[in-house]
């Protein structure tokens, strides 16, 4: 069915297809709407879901690792403050390997006080042991929160489904959706290794390690997010098969001659799309490749492919402050460090707190790749 | 002692299927106050038993025998809660 959904809405009618046992959220900008109609969803009997309105982010974390941990198919929506609010929590989500999904409409950080779109708040959650994933368009956005439950589910690890807040969470676009029971008969009945409610089978869930285990514990988990790359492959490749739109973990767009590409992730790659189609006209060998799929990084994917261009242009929507470039610049070049014939890397910083990012400055980006220069260490794109 | 497992024997998720495991870990040796039974006074209620957050109170047929200090980790849960007349279970400094 072709309908005309907003990133917000096309989310939570991907959350209502999927129907999960158990949903708890506290509303934030600008993810609100996802648990607001979701919220109706449950109110008008469409979900068998059980949702758990909460008083905060953390304590909304908390419920959802407590039903996740009773073998519940469990999902929240958060951005921003609310992530972060989080973030312990999203340690004992990882930790605990519990396959809890969720949406957020990516935010900046305050302070100062911003409600618009950046990857501030996802890439500051990178280490916590939740895969992430991060869209381009609403429709990518609701096809890839359908597939993360059964990623999630399969690698036994959390995941965070990343739409631009604003950008793509408030805009309005045309979407191709699936009948509910298509999607519910895809995903099936979800059959966790263990309940916590299960009294004949009693378990110990988070136990205290000393220093004689904790890093064994963690070192599986690494294994565990290492493992996941070829989960996301397969079940992407069966979800192409099923619903007919496929999407790889990393997308190249007209890089076949590219002697220069640029790499970001999100909606701003959009816009680069129009950049290279621009520069392209005028015989330029630009190209863009998109990652959808930031953890688990596609090491040696992202490495094949780019070990071919003379120069790599990495964007982030996000600083790390004081770092040499943004998360996805350091660690792209680190990635590429041990290659006999590296690129040249330059480092961008953009569209930070929702500042535009237009395809003048996608061109701008692509004319010093092919120049193969850069003006600073960091080059901040668009600000006075 | 028993041999350190590899990384690659861990369950996922750090998850523990054998609950007594907690029996092997002793949690009593931080208690600053210990509670002391008197026999003569108790009348076996059990309510002790079921407030004792530690499960270190121990009851054999139904009758209460004592506490275990293996795990009592000095609450004192089980002294406010045993009833008024009869106080069969007094706080004492661990040290004197
Ligand atoms: S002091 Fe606390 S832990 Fe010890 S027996 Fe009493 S209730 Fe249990
Ligand atoms: S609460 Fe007091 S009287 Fe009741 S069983 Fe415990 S010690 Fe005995």
């Amino acid at each position: 069915m072709i309908l005309a959904k907003t990133g917000n809405e096309a989310l939570a009618y991907a959350m209502k297809q999927i129907n999960p046992d158990v949903v708890a959220a506290y509303p934030i900008t600008p993810s609100t709407e996802i648990v607001q109609i979701f919220a109706g969803y449950v109110n008008d009997g469409l979900v068998d879901s059980e949702f758990v309105a909460v008083e905060s982010e953390h304590s909304a974390m908390a419920a959802c690792i407590g039903a996740a941990a009773c073998g519940c198919r469990t999902m929240t929506a958060t951005a921003s403050q609310g992530l972060a609010l989080m973030h312990e929590m999203l340690f004992i989500a990882g930790g605990l390997r519990l396959p809890i999904v969720m949406p957020i409409a990516s935010r900046s950080l305050s302070s100062p006080l911003n409600i618009h779109g950046d990857h501030s708040d996802s890439l500051a959650s990178r280490d916590s042991g939740w895969m992430q994933f991060f869209c381009e368009t609403v429709q990518e956005g609701y096809d890839t929160l359908i597939q993360a439950v059964k990623i999630a589910e399969k690698a036994s690890l959390p995941a965070i489904v990343a739409v631009d807040g604003f950008i793509l969470s408030h805009c309005l676009e045309r979407i191709e959706s699936f009948e509910d029971k298509k999607v519910r008969d895809w995903l099936g009945k979800w059959k966790p290794n263990w309940d916590l409610l299960d009294i004949k089978h009693p378990i110990l869930v988070g136990p205290a390690t000393m220093q004689d285990y904790y890093f064994e514990f963690k070192r599986s988990q690494i294994e565990g997010m290492n493992r996941a790359l070829p989960i996301v492959e397969e079940v992407q490749a069966d979800f192409a098969k099923q619903f007919g739109r496929g999407y790889g973990v990393i997308e190249e767009y007209k890089t076949e001659d590219a002697e220069a590409v640029v790499l970001l992730m999100g909606s701003a790659c959009g816009t680069m799309r129009e950049a290279v189609d621009a520069l392209r006209k005028q015989g330029k060998k630009v190209g863009m490749v998109k990652l959808r799929v930031y953890r688990p990084l596609p090491h040696p994917i992202l490495k094949q492919a780019l070990a071919r261009f003379k120069t790599v242009a990495i964007m982030d929507r996000a600083d790390a402050v004081n770092s040499y470039g943004g998360p996805l610049f350091t660690e792209v070049t680190s990635l590429l460090y041990d290659l006999p014939q590296r690129p040249k890397a330059l480092a961008y910083v953009y569209g930070l707190g929702g500042k535009e990012f237009t395809p003048e400055d996608g061109i701008g980006v692509l004319e010093q790749a092919l120049a193969g220069k850069k003006d600073a260490l960091v080059t901040y794109v668009g600000v006075r | 002692m028993t041999k350190l497992k590899s990384w690659k024997e861990l369950p996922c998720g750090a998850i523990i299927d054998d609950p007594k495991a907690v029996l092997e870990n002793k949690t009593g040796a931080w208690r600053s106050q210990r509670p002391v039974w008197n026999k003569d006074r108790c009348i076996h209620c059990l309510t002790c038993w079921i407030y004792c957050p530690d499960a270190a109170i121990i009851v054999k047929d139904g009758k209460n025998q004592g506490i275990n200090y293996d795990y009592c980790k000095g609450c004192g849960i089980c002294a406010s809660v045993c009833p008024k007349k009869v106080q069969a279970i007094t706080m004492e400094q661990e040290r004197k």
